[in-house]
């Protein structure tokens, strides 16, 4: 199992929309209009509507799918919890563009009769900046 | 942000989900998981009830530290550990306390995020930007 260290997942392309953002950032609560209206957001010196900076879950969701759900990890999704997750961000994303992810298994470890499982995801818009790196850390309980 | 110095409190957030938030955000996040929609199915698996989406409240963790450094553009880097889990309607409150402001003015802030006397984000780690 931990020799799927390393391993690495087919890379998502996520197309970022303006409906997608408003829809996710009325669902977190956010009131700043860089979020919700796109002409402010061009206002404020922004191309198109700003996704917060949490929206990398959204776009880094159908990637991190096969990880979660790959046979070779046999994560045990009735004892599985979200134990940790960091997030260090580049340029913001902005509706339009388009977002290329990759996740990979960063470590596999047991301590105690828990299982530690770490996936990294690295997010890269369409000019090749890197938008988002993820670290999420699970834990199936023993 | 150079106003912000070791010790200083960021404003608090306080915020309740109410009864169908998990429904609003497995839609916009895409994480259908039903122990966050399906009462009857968080029961079956031994939870009180439809718990938070641990990714939500860590959103209203970034939304604090958003929110007081001026916009979406400050958040550099943020971590959290999840606990316990969060419920619907009763209050979270986002705390957050600036741990140490560098040379270059990055700002680091402990925060964490709790709900009725239980801490349910732990060891939040955030860096602002200047």
């Amino acid at each position: 199992m931990s020799d799927a260290v390393g391993k690495a997942y087919p890379p998502t392309l996520y197309a970022v929309g303006r409906e997608k953002i408003k829809e996710y950032a009325r669902a977190t609560g956010e009131a700043n209009p860089l979020h919700l209206d796109h002409e402010a957001a061009r206002a404020a010196g922004y191309a198109d509507l700003v996704a917060p900076p949490m929206f990398a879950v959204v776009y880094c969701g159908p990637a991190m799918g096969p990880a979660y759900f790959d046979p070779e990890l046999e994560i045990d999704f009735a004892r599985l919890v979200h134990g940790g997750q960091e997030f260090k961000w580049g340029p913001l994303v902005v509706a339009g563009d388009e977002i290329t992810t990759v996740v990979s298994v960063k470590s596999i470890d047991e301590r105690a009769g828990n299982g530690f499982f770490t996936f990294e995801s690295v997010s890269t818009n369409q000019d090749g900046h890197t938008v988002s790196v993820g670290t999420w850390t699970n834990v199936v309980r023993a | 942000m150079s106003a912000f110095e070791p010790g200083q409190e960021l404003p608090e957030l306080k915020v309740t989900p109410d009864r169908h938030l998990t429904v609003r955000y497995a839609g916009a996040s895409g994480d259908f998981n039903p122990i966050h929609i399906d009462e009857e199915f968080a029961k079956q698996v031994g939870l009180p009830g439809r718990i938070l989406h641990g990714l939500w409240t860590m959103a209203q963790v970034a939304r604090a530290q958003t929110e007081a450094a001026g916009g979406p553009h400050a958040l550099q880097r943020l971590s959290v550990g999840f606990r316990g889990m969060g419920v619907l309607e009763q209050e979270i409150v986002v705390t957050s306390k600036v741990r140490a402001v560098d040379e270059d003015g990055t700002v680091h802030v402990d925060t964490e995020a709790t709900q009725a006397g239980t801490t349910i984000v732990r060891r939040g780690d955030a860096e602002l930007r200047p």
